[in-house]
């Protein structure tokens, strides 16, 4: 058989759910012997260099480079996972949303109790930083995406109850302890 | 042997069961170890039919079991395909509808928002999500209101009063504006054991007993291992 291409990425994400996936444990010899990883933190591969069959989203959009990234796997990806609240329902940096750009922005940079040292009160703005956007976007308000698999991190037995799945097309279990919100 | 005197045969979802004259359907199902889910509606106080998530269809027409009242030989529709997913889309209404993050409430494992969500295996909601600006109120020493959080189903209102009959919470504003407040001159003197009823009667995490949260254990908390309703529909 024909190892499945896999690729992952963080966008406005802590990482947790990339530690997820390092959670399966021993599992994750089955998994190499299943799949080669492209474009991922996991092997800092930073282009594809092939077509993609799964890719796996953490994290939802709070910048123009997170929008540009997750387009970037939609292209790439033959399946596009959403994996995570933040993917799934913008969870933490949601928080912000519904709060101005300006007023976040004064709060980080200006006016925050732990803001030192910047007396000039300059708020970054160089052409070479991503764009903040007017809100956090959950994944698959910007493209498609195929799959969801929530969590806080997501559990481990869910991410490889997924995986192995898809990919060997089988059905998937999903036991009523591993789909948590939190 | 069982005493049918007082008791009504209805069917339910093909099924005969015996109910009390004069219980409603969820009462009756309930009694008979069916579960249909509420959110408004709360053991011990009057129904109120807002929240839908109890309906079920009679005739072919969507009734809302929390208020209707059995009848000899009702034919009722529940757990049918059509009525989850009609239960669900309320769920996912109302995950869209606030800002529900479950990985910072303090309620998570014992919300039943979120065990509802867990039961009809709700992944993502099909609605996209309205993030309103709503405000915590923690200026009562020992309340939390979290606004971002509530579902406005009125259990608080219908359950929380003092001794008088006063209630300490209430509505404020009307249509989307609609916010369940806390009396501030009343609420400044309730009681420990009020507080905590008034959290644990929550559905949500929009009232929060202050100074304590997060002391249940991931795995031991309400709905970690078992649905809700479980308890209904395993009980002999």
């Amino acid at each position: 058989m024909n190892k499945k291409i896999l690729a992952t990425t963080s966008l406005a994400g802590c990482f947790g759910c990339h530690m997820s996936i390092l959670d399966i444990d021993e599992r994750i010899l089955d998994l190499i012997e299943l799949v080669e990883f492209n474009k991922s933190p996991i092997d800092d591969i930073k282009k594809f260099t092939k077509p993609v069959d799964i890719g796996i989203i953490e994290g939802g959009c709070c910048n123009s480079e997170n929008v540009e990234i997750l387009k970037y796997f939609r292209e790439n990806c033959k399946i596009l996972v959403s994996l995570g609240e933040c993917a799934i329902m913008d969870g933490l940096p949601a928080m912000r949303n519904g709060i101005p750009i300006e007023e976040c922005l004064r709060e980080a940079y200006i006016d925050g109790p732990t803001v030192q040292e910047n007396h000039e009160h300059i708020i970054p703005n160089d052409e070479e930083l991503p764009v903040i956007l007017d809100q956090v976007y959950p994944c698959h308000e910007i493209v498609k995406i195929d799959y969801f698999l929530p969590g806080c991190a997501p559990r481990a037995d869910l991410i490889w109850n997924a995986l192995y799945a898809l990919i060997t097309d089988s059905p998937m279990e999903m036991p009523y302890e591993v789909v948590k919100f939190d | 042997m069982e005493n049918l005197e007082n008791k009504i045969k209805i069917n339910l979802d093909g099924k005969i069961i015996y109910a009390r004259k004069g219980s409603t359907i969820v009462e009756a199902a309930r009694e008979n170890g069916i579960y249909i889910p509420t959110f408004c509606h709360f053991e011990g106080t009057d129904p109120k039919a807002c929240c839908r998530i109890c309906s079920v269809k009679i005739n072919n027409r969507l009734m809302t079991s929390c208020t209707t009242p059995v009848t000899a030989g009702m034919e009722i529709e529940s757990n049918t395909e059509e009525l989850k997913d009609f239960r669900k889309s309320i769920v996912e209404l109302l995950f869209v509808s606030g800002n529900h993050f479950c990985p910072t409430c303090e309620k998570s494992g014992n919300c039943e928002l979120q065990a509802l969500a867990y039961r009809f295996k709700m992944l993502v909601p099909r609605f996209p999500f309205s993030f309103p600006r709503k405000e915590a109120d923690a200026s009562n020493p020992k309340i939390i209101k979290e606004q971002n959080r509530c579902i406005a189903c009125k259990r608080c209102i219908k359950t929380i009063h003092d001794e008088q009959g006063r209630h300490y919470f209430a509505y404020k504003n009307r249509g989307q504006h609609l916010e369940v407040v806390l009396d501030p001159v009343l609420g400044a003197s309730i009681s420990d054991a009020l507080a905590k009823r008034a959290m644990e009667n929550c559905p949500v995490g929009s009232i929060l007993y202050k100074g304590k949260g997060f002391d249940q254990p991931i795995g031991t908390r309400k709905y970690d291992k078992q649905p809700i309703g479980s308890e209904i529909e395993n009980q002999s």
